[in-house]
């Protein structure tokens, strides 16, 4: 019988959005307990958009997440849009993967700067690096500025955008912004390239467990807005039939539910893109993905951080794309096209936000009113498989001092860039 | 006071998303002098570092669980000035919008038979459990507006939040009222200081930041109508950030 005896309890994991708990109990080598609980307090999003009207939605579920607030909010336009048959224009397309493209690039500066490098350079917080790094500090600063300038110029500001609506825009950018911000995107290669070096010199923890990994997929880019859901394991469903891939259920120590689909577990988020929609990347995003030394398929769930960064390179470059398309064509001043309700109906919108592959589904009746309403949050899609990387991580460590086993757990809970606070949870609601 | 005489900050979060906690990140980007002027003990989204000694807390997200009163209490016991962060711990924000519905519906919609697991009742503002010292409103708080208020606490001054009407800022900026294009907006009867954000940006107020004191609604309701409106969409409008107010408003009307 083993003598190791461990007890970790983690209350409230700092440095991620939300509130979860880690608990391992290991008594004479045996493991006893071995999870992450969810501890959010529940918000029940889904339950009171009912009854509003649908030109609301977007704004109140962009609620949900201050993070992914631009990829709450497309979802939740693409899914209206699909209820009520309302057509986007090319360049409402363009616009919105442009903004997305900021919120990617926000999102995953704060995860892997923020939240993650101080991990690996021995501190509690960003805040002590501004005196010790103060160049990787103002780096991250920089990047997140002009991600969060490129939402503003778009959608009005990041947090809530304000000009997204159904059909299209209530604002516009103009060319002189459009051209501006082009140039600093490409000053920002700079920025990638250091970016790419530093988060290739970190020394990620070595462990393996192969997955399901599940995302979007689109013949013509690498996804981040519609498509067809792709799974590893060789399964293909078009996005209406989400509920054949989530299957959710409760758990009783987490206020989050539960996914599965071909196995037990399977994992969504960059790594999951990564993998699955490899060839698709820039070229100058496989030339960074090589320099951190990732060919697909990865199985370091640690390693979903440098998929952020690669996805980071990608969209500076597609971001350079797209801007010059919009420059080519000029800015049209288009209005969202007039909504006309056809009586109503059902439609799901789904994108893969930072944190994986999101979908809302409502239900309108003829006045345009929500009845029906259902959210599932990539982080919820994540938690069966993180606590499966749990188990199977445990026992190769579990003779480390217990210090160092907490602060393994801990920086795999903070690999999956879990988004607590976006439990808006998944009802087991049957739609009629 | 910290040993260096900075006073000693903590952020903490109830229901919400957090949104309010990233512009605060987010206005490092252009104040990181903020740092210098105070020692942030606890920030559990930012940081790993948990103290308990601080004099001004932040709190962001609504009060939803009867669990969550013990945690304000002893933050409203430790800290001299307690700000509430945002619309949701200001007002309730969208969370507030669950008491338009039955309690017991809302539950079992989302968690089914599964709804006793989860402690949850109607969402408040943090003002209705423990006495607030400021607000910083809007959802999400405006980043000038924070470094502004931050700036007025350490001077020991009231924070300079604005008590007149969106609409003046939406004049300032030489908006076209979007009453004249055929759309809505709630700026008349809302508090300004987001600098008319979303009229700005083509989309009429919502209400985010909270009525002004002493707003004459009934005339709102009245240009609401004119405008063509609903009577369910003219509530729809006043509820989607104000509903703990509107019905606390009703309840208090019925009871006369």
């Amino acid at each position: 019988m083993s003598a190791v005896n461990v007890n970790i309890n983690v209350h409230h994991v700092t440095r991620v959005e939300g509130h979860g708990d880690i608990v391992v109990d290991i008594k004479n080598g045996e493991i006893k307990t071995c999870r992450f609980e969810v501890v959010e307090a529940p918000r029940f999003f889904e339950a009171f958009v009912r009854g509003r009207p649908y030109y609301e939605l977007s704004h109140i579920t962009s609620r949900i997440c201050g993070i992914c607030s631009v990829g709450h909010a497309t979802t939740s336009l693409r899914a209206t849009e699909n209820a009520l048959g309302v057509e986007i224009s090319e360049q409402t397309e363009l616009l919105r993967r442009l903004n997305f493209y900021g919120e990617i690039i926000d999102s995953h500066v704060l995860h892997t700067y923020y939240l993650v490098a101080p991990d690996f350079l021995g501190v509690g917080s960003v805040i002590p690096l501004a005196e010790s790094h103060p160049d990787i500090v103002m780096r991250a600063l920089q990047i997140k500025k002009l991600s969060g300038d490129l939402c503003a110029m778009i959608g009005g500001r990041h947090t809530h955008p304000v000009a997204m609506a159904v059909g299209g825009f209530t604002h516009l950018p103009t060319e002189s912004e459009v051209r501006e911000m082009k140039g600093r995107f490409e000053a920002a290669r700079a920025d990638m390239d250091a970016t790419v070096d530093l988060f290739a010199s970190l020394p990620w923890p070595e462990f393996e467990r192969e997955t399901e990994y599940i995302s979007l997929t689109r013949d013509d880019m690498y996804a981040f807005i519609d498509g067809t859901i792709k799974t590893s394991d060789g399964f293909s469903y078009p996005i209406e039939e989400y509920r054949q891939v989530t299957n959710e259920w409760c758990v009783p120590f987490s206020t989050a539910k539960w996914t599965k689909h071909n196995r037990d577990a399977y994992m969504v988020g960059a790594l999951a893109r990564f993998n699955n929609n490899f060839d698709q990347l820039h070229p100058r995003a496989k030339e960074a993905a090589a320099k951190l030394g990732m060919k697909p398929p990865v199985i370091n769930p640690f390693l979903n951080s440098a998929a952020q960064v690669v996805e980071m390179v990608h969209c500076i470059e597609d971001g350079i794309q797209i801007m010059d398309e919009l420059l080519t064509r000029g800015i049209q001043p288009e209005e969202p096209p007039a909504v006309r309700l056809n009586g109503g109906g059902e439609g799901v919108g789904s994108c893969d936000v930072p944190r994986g592959i999101l979908f809302h589904n409502y239900v309108y009746d003829e006045q345009g009113i929500c009845i029906q309403a259902n959210c599932v949050i990539p982080t919820n899609q994540n938690y069966a498989n993180l606590n499966a990387d749990m188990r199977a991580l445990v026992p190769q460590i579990m003779d480390k001092p217990q210090e160092e086993i907490r602060l393994l757990l801990e920086m795999l809970v903070r690999a999956y860039d879990p988004c607590i606070s976006c439990s808006t949870h998944f009802l087991n609601v049957t739609f009629v | 006071m910290g040993k260096n005489g900075k006073p000693k900050v903590a952020f903490f979060d109830f229901a919400g998303c957090e949104g309010c906690q990233l512009t605060v990140v987010d206005s490092l980007q252009t104040h990181l002098d903020l740092l210098d002027a105070v020692e942030i003990v606890q920030f559990r989204e930012a940081m790993t570092e948990k103290g308990e000694d601080y004099q001004i807390a932040f709190v962001e997200g609504s009060c939803t669980r009867p669990s969550d009163e013990a945690r304000l209490e002893k933050i409203r016991a430790q800290a001299d000035v307690v700000v509430a962060l945002g619309a949701c711990a200001h007002l309730g924000g969208v969370n507030a919008l669950k008491g338009l519905h039955p309690l017991d519906d809302v539950r079992r919609w989302v968690y089914g038979d599964n709804a006793d697991w989860y402690e949850t009742y109607e969402a408040r503002p943090i003002s209705a459990v423990i006495e607030v010292d400021a607000v910083i409103p809007g959802c999400p708080i405006d980043r000038e507006e924070f470094v502004r208020v931050v700036k007025a606490l350490l001077l020991g001054k009231k924070p300079p939040i604005p008590d007149y009407p969106l609409c003046v800022e939406c004049k300032l900026r030489e908006n076209v009222c979007l009453f004249h294009i055929g759309e809505f907006c709630l700026g008349p009867v809302i508090r300004a200081g987001c600098g008319a954000i979303c009229p700005t940006y083509g989309s009429g107020c919502e209400g985010c930041r909270g009525f002004i004191p002493n707003p004459n609604e009934n005339a709102m309701k009245d240009v609401l109508a004119e405008a063509g409106l609903t009577v369910e969409e003219l509530m729809s409008r006043f509820t989607m950030f104000n509903a703990y107010q509107v019905q606390a408003q009703q309840a208090d009307e019925e009871g006369k």
